[in-house]
C-alpha cells in the first residue's frame, strides 16, 4: 500500500520531448486513471513508474521512496499489459508463481498465494492449462492474478481491456472495480477509452500531448472541463464549441449535447440545420451546423430524449445559461464564470 | 485444394510415384551393389536384385575397411563423422543463440555493426575462406584433430540470423514482464527464451547435423591420418585411382552406412523439424 507522486516528470528521446513536466499525486488505495488520445504520453508515464523507461527529469516516488534509479523489481509494483504478456510455455499456475519463485518464497507460501488469487479470479479449474488454451478474458484474469500474488504496493494497468471484445470489456470493468474494492491496492490505470476512465476512476488525469490537462474526479472533470481539449475528449458526442461574443471579447461557448433542448422557433437560442440523425433508441443524436447568428457554420450535436422524424430540416434549440462553459479561443483555457 | 476429380488424383499420384522412383532408384542400386561381390558388380549388366554378400561386405567395411584403398575400418570413420556433426550442430546452436540474445536484447555500442559483420559472413562459405582458415588451423597445430575438424565450422551467420528473427517476433512485453517479475537477463534467457526456442533449436539441429555430416572439402584438407577420416572422406579414399581395381561393393556398403545417420536424424526429428519451421507459439 502506498501513494505515488509525480513531481515535474519529463521524458525526452534525444531532442524530442514527449512528456513536459507532469506533477500529480495518487493517494494510498486510490484508483487513478490516466486517459488521453494515442500518442499523448500516457503509456510512457506509466512505464516510467514501472521502471521500463528512464525518467529524463523530475521525480517519481512510490510510498515516499524516490524510485528514479531503482530497477523494476525493486519498486514493489506489478503491471498488467495490454497483450497480457503471459509466458506461453508455462501453465497458469507457473505464470502466477514465477515472480514469487524468483523472489525465493517458500513453496508452501507460493502455493497459498496462487491458490488464493485463483480463487478470487475464479481461475481454480484452469491452473494446469497453458495460456493459449484460454480465452481472452481468462488470459486477462491470469495476468491480473500474476499481479495480485505479488501483493505489491501498487498495480499498474496498461490498457488491459483493449484486446477484449465490447461485451467482455464491460464485464471485466465490473470485475476490476470489485477487485479494487476487495484489495484496496493503489492502482494506476492507462486507457484511451473515456468510458473506462469515467467508470473506473476515483480520479482521472486527462493527458494531451505530454501534459496533464486536468486532474480530478470524473464527474468534476465532466462538469467543469479545464480546457477545450478536455471538453472535447470527455463526453460522447463531445461538447459543442461555438464561437461567440461575451463581454465584448471573443470566446468559445461550450455546451454539452444533452443540455440543448428543442423549443419553439421564437425562443431559439441556436438554430441548427440538420445534417444527420442517429436514433439510438433511448436517445436521438442530431448532428448539424449552426444556421445563423454568430458562429454560423459551427458543427453542433444535440442529444434529444424523444425521437424526431425529420432527417433534414431545421431544429431550434435553447440551453440553460447556467450549464454552459466559456473558453479562451487562443489558449483553450476555461474562463471562470 | 480439395477437389474430387479421379483423373487428376490418378495423374498427381503418377507424377509423385515417378518422382519417388527417380530419387529412390540410385539408392536402390547402391544397396544392391553393396550386397554383391566385386565380380558381380563389374559384370555388364549389373544384377538388379540383392546378392548374398550383405553380412560379409558390411562386416568387412565396419571392422577392417577396404584392402586396396584406405584401410581404416568404417566404424571408426562413422564415429569421427558423428563427433564432427554433433559438435558442429551443438556448437553452432549454442554460439548463435547467445549471440542473437545479445544482439536483440542488449543495447551496446556498435550493436548493429556487429550484427552486420556476422551477417556479411553469410556471403563467405567455407570454400571461399578455406585457404586462410587452413593456414590458421595448421599454424595452431590442429591438423588431424577433432578441434581442427569442428572449430572453424562452428561460427554460423545463418543460425544467428534465424534466432535473431525469432527473438524479434517475441513481444517486448514478455521481457518487460520478466523484468518486473524480477528475472535478470540470464534468468530470462534460460526460463523464457530457451523453452520458447526449443522447436527452432530442433529444426536447426537437423539442418546443422546434416551440414556437419556431409562436410567434404574441409575434412579432406586437414585429415591425413586414417584414424581421423570421416565417413565421407573414407568413401573418397576407397576409390583408388590408376590401375588398382576399386572395391565397389565395399564403397557402396560404406555409402549406405554413411547415409544412415542423417536419414535417422531427419526421420526421428521430423515432427520437431516441421514444427520449428512453421509453428509460432507466442
Amino acid at each position: 500500500m502506498a501513494q505515488i507522486s509525480f513531481r515535474g516528470v519529463r521524458k525526452s528521446y534525444g531532442a524530442l520531448q514527449v512528456i513536459h513536466g507532469v506533477s500529480a499525486e495518487v493517494a494510498d488505495g486510490e484508483f487513478v486513471v490516466i486517459v488521453g488520445p494515442s500518442g499523448c504520453g500516457k503509456s510512457t508515464l506509466l512505464r516510467m513508474v514501472a521502471g521500463l523507461e528512464t525518467i529524463s527529469a523530475g521525480e517519481i516516488s512510490i510510498g515516499g521512496r524516490v524510485v528514479n534509479r531503482l530497477e523494476p523489481k525493486d519498486r514493489d509494483i506489478a503491471m498488467v499489459f495490454q497483450n497480457y504478456a503471459l509466458y506461453p510455455h508455462m501453465t497458469v499456475y507457473d505464470n502466477m508463481a514465477y515472480g514469487l519463485k524468483i523472489r525465493g518464497l517458500a513453496k508452501a507460501d507460493i502455493d497459498a498465494r496462487v491458490k488464493r488469487a485463483a480463487e478470487i479470479l475464479e481461475l481454480g479449474s484452469f491452473l494446469e492449462r497453458r495460456p493459449r488454451q484460454l480465452s481472452g478474458g481468462q488470459r486477462q484474469r491470469v495476468a491480473m492474478g500474476r499481479a495480485i500474488v505479488r501483493e505489491p504496493a501498487a498495480f499498474l494497468f496498461d490498457e488491459p481491456l483493449s484486446n477484449l471484445d465490447a461485451k467482455l470489456r464491460v464485464q471485466m470493468r465490473a470485475e476490476l472495480q470489485a477487485l479494487h474494492r476487495r484489495l484496496g491496492t493503489t492502482s494506476l490505470y492507462v486507457t484511451h477509452d473515456q468510458v473506462e476512465a469515467m467508470t473506473l476512476a476515483h480520479r482521472m488525469i486527462v493527458m494531451n500531448a505530454g501534459r496533464a490537462e486536468q486532474i480530478g474526479a470524473p464527474l468534476e472533470v465532466y462538469a467543469t472541463p479545464a480546457t477545450t481539449f478536455v471538453a472535447g475528449f470527455i463526453g460522447s458526442p463531445p461538447m459543442n464549441l461555438i464561437p461567440a461574443q461575451r463581454g465584448g471579447r471573443e470566446v468559445l461557448l461550450g455546451v454539452r449535447p444533452e443540455h440543448l433542448e428543442p423549443c419553439a422557433a421564437g425562443d431559439a437560442m441556436l438554430t441548427v440545420d440538420i445534417d444527420l440523425v442517429e436514433p439510438l433508441g433511448s436517445d436521438t443524436l442530431v448532428y448539424g451546423h449552426l444556421a445563423a447568428a454568430s458562429g454560423a457554420g459551427a458543427r453542433v450535436a444535440v442529444r434529444l430524449h424523444e425521437s424526431v422524424d425529420a432527417r433534414t430540416g431545421r431544429l431550434s434549440v435553447r440551453y440553460d445559461p447556467a450549464k454552459v462553459h466559456y473558453f479562451d479561443p487562443q489558449s483553450g483555457q476555461r474562463i471562470a464564470t | 485444394m480439395v477437389e474430387n476429380r479421379p483423373w487428376l488424383t490418378l495423374l498427381s499420384h503418377a507424377v509423385l510415384l515417378g518422382g519417388v522412383a527417380v530419387v529412390a532408384f540410385p539408392l536402390y542400386i547402391t544397396f544392391v551393389a553393396s550386397t554383391l561381390s566385386l565380380d558381380d558388380i563389374v559384370k555388364v549388366p549389373m544384377p538388379l536384385l540383392p546378392g548374398p554378400h550383405f553380412w560379409e561386405n558390411y562386416s568387412q567395411v565396419l571392422t577392417a575397411g577396404s584392402q586396396r584403398g584406405a584401410a581404416a575400418p568404417v566404424g571408426q570413420m562413422m564415429l569421427n563423422s558423428l563427433i564432427m556433426a554433433l559438435v558442429i550442430a551443438v556448437g553452432k546452436i549454442a554460439i548463435s543463440i547467445v549471440a542473437s540474445f545479445a544482439i536483440v536484447y542488449f543495447r551496446f555500442p556498435l550493436r548493429n555493426f556487429f550484427f552486420w559483420m556476422i551477417f556479411v559472413t553469410l556471403m563467405l562459405p567455407v570454400e571461399v575462406r578455406i585457404i586462410p582458415t587452413f593456414k590458421v588451423v595448421s599454424d595452431l597445430g590442429m591438423l588431424n584433430s577433432y578441434v581442427g575438424l569442428t572449430l572453424p565450422l562452428i561460427a554460423s551467420a545463418t543460425a544467428t540470423f534465424l534466432f535473431r528473427q525469432f527473438f524479434m517476433t517475441i513481444p517486448d512485453e514478455l521481457a518487460e514482464a520478466a523484468r518486473i517479475d524480477g528475472a535478470g537477463p540470464m534468468r530470462f534467457f534460460v526460463d523464457v527464451l530457451l523453452p520458447l526456442s526449443s522447436t527452432s533449436i530442433a529444426a536447426l539441429f537437423v539442418i546443422q547435423f546434416i551440414y556437419g555430416w556431409n562436410q567434404y572439402l574441409w575434412p579432406l584438407l586437414i585429415t591425413t591420418d586414417e584414424s581421423m577420416y570421416t565417413a565421407v572422406i573414407g568413401i573418397k579414399r576407397m576409390i583408388t585411382g590408376g590401375d588398382a581395381l576399386t572395391e565397389w561393393h565395399l564403397v557402396m556398403a560404406t555409402a549406405m552406412l554413411a547415409l544412415l545417420p542423417p536419414a535417422l536424424v531427419v526421420v526421428l526429428m521430423q515432427k520437431w523439424f516441421v514444427k520449428g519451421l512453421v509453428e509460432t507459439e507466442k
